[in-house]
């Protein structure tokens, strides 16, 4: 991701564009211009700590009245709860609950930084391959170890799909196999994929939107019309900031379930 | 005339690997519209459905982004 960004910086230099639009996923040490290293505190570090500091602000704090009758924050935080729990139970099926928590962490964790990532000049750590995967490997593993300690070799079923016909058993075996491994690249991805596009498309347009300092006869028509963009995709990014966590979470409650119950 | 052939080549992979985005777009609103059009037939039923709605977007959305990587990589690994 470094070397990727810098080479963005690169171009910004060339291009016509006030701005590249990768520029807002450098990663900088918060204090001085040092190399980034293993423990160094860069905006990744902020922002991660932001958002552990909304959740705690939203959990913790807002639902410790323990009202009765839940205030707003607590409704918020109740309706959270709830709508994991659902989810987790529908997907999932009941004996998944015990690992709700886990469920319930990724959620919070995904949704809070991507919708901080969202507020003008901050920084959003989903868009970073190295935080999703980060997070994509820890459920593969999870899901991996659980289903070889819940089923032993019986795990191996799950690639073993008994309902088809014998002769297609060893290529569907094969094709599952790739499927399965292929799982932590595509969840980590997506999330990303998603969050980086979706920065970068505003961006862009951000970069049209002086034009009319430039000249005031291209700008008059470019100006209003990349301001209008800009709007219509802040919304859309409001829409997939929420849609990307619920994916992630949806998925993971679907290879728990694999796991749990490894036969077709 | 900067650059070299190897980088060109590339950079035009990295704009065709870009059409597998629509190939995503088509599955994708395939899963919607199908799923929108069960609904309105018994939408009853609709609402415990969209979970799944949400994994098949997932899936079909997966290969898109896989051609997403693929840009990415003739970009800025290759």
């Amino acid at each position: 991701m470094a070397t990727e960004v810098a080479n963005g910086a690169e171009h910004a230099d060339e291009g016509g564009l006030v701005f590249h639009p990768m520029d807002q996923f450098i990663i900088k040490p918060l204090f001085g211009d040092g190399p980034v290293g293993m423990f160094t505190i860069t905006n990744v570090t902020l922002w991660m700590a932001l958002t552990i500091l909304c959740i705690f602000a939203l959990l913790v704090l807002g639902s410790s009245s323990r009202a009765l009758v839940p205030g707003r924050i607590q409704s918020i935080a109740e309706l959270a709860y709830g709508f994991i729990r659902k989810m987790v139970e529908d997907v999932a099926g009941k004996d998944a609950l015990p690992y709700f928590p886990y469920i319930m962490t990724l959620f919070m964790f995904i949704v809070f930084s991507n919708f901080l990532g969202l507020l003008p000049g901050s920084f959003t750590t989903t868009s970073h391959i190295g935080v999703t995967a980060v997070l994509a490997m820890a459920v593969f593993l999870t899901v991996t170890i659980l289903g070889f300690v819940k089923h032993g070799a019986g795990f191996l079923s799950l690639f073993w799909i008994s309902a088809a016909p014998l002769p297609l058993r060893p290529i569907l075996a094969l094709i599952e196999v790739i499927s399965y491994f292929v799982r932590p690249v595509s969840h980590s991805i997506r999330l990303a994929g998603n969050m980086m596009a979706g920065h970068a498309v505003i961006k862009v347009f951000a970069a049209f939107a002086p034009m009319i300092l430039i000249s005031a006869g291209i700008g008059l028509v470019v100006t209003p019309l990349s301001i209008v963009a800009i709007t219509a995709i802040y919304a859309l990014e409001m829409l997939v900031a929420f849609i990307q966590a619920y994916v992630f979470t949806i998925l993971t409650c679907v290879y728990l379930k694999d796991a749990l119950h490894p036969h077709h | 005339m900067e650059g070299d052939v190897v980088q060109m080549g590339a950079y035009i992979g990295a704009g065709l690997a870009c059409t597998g985005m629509g190939g995503a777009a088509v599955g994708v609103g395939h899963v919607v519209g199908n799923f929108l059009s069960g609904a309105l037939r018994n939408p009853s039923a609709a609402g415990g459905q969209t979970a799944t709605m949400f994994i098949g977007i997932a899936f079909s959305e997966a290969l898109g982004i896989f051609s997403f990587l693929v840009a990415l990589l003739l970009m800025f690994a290759v």
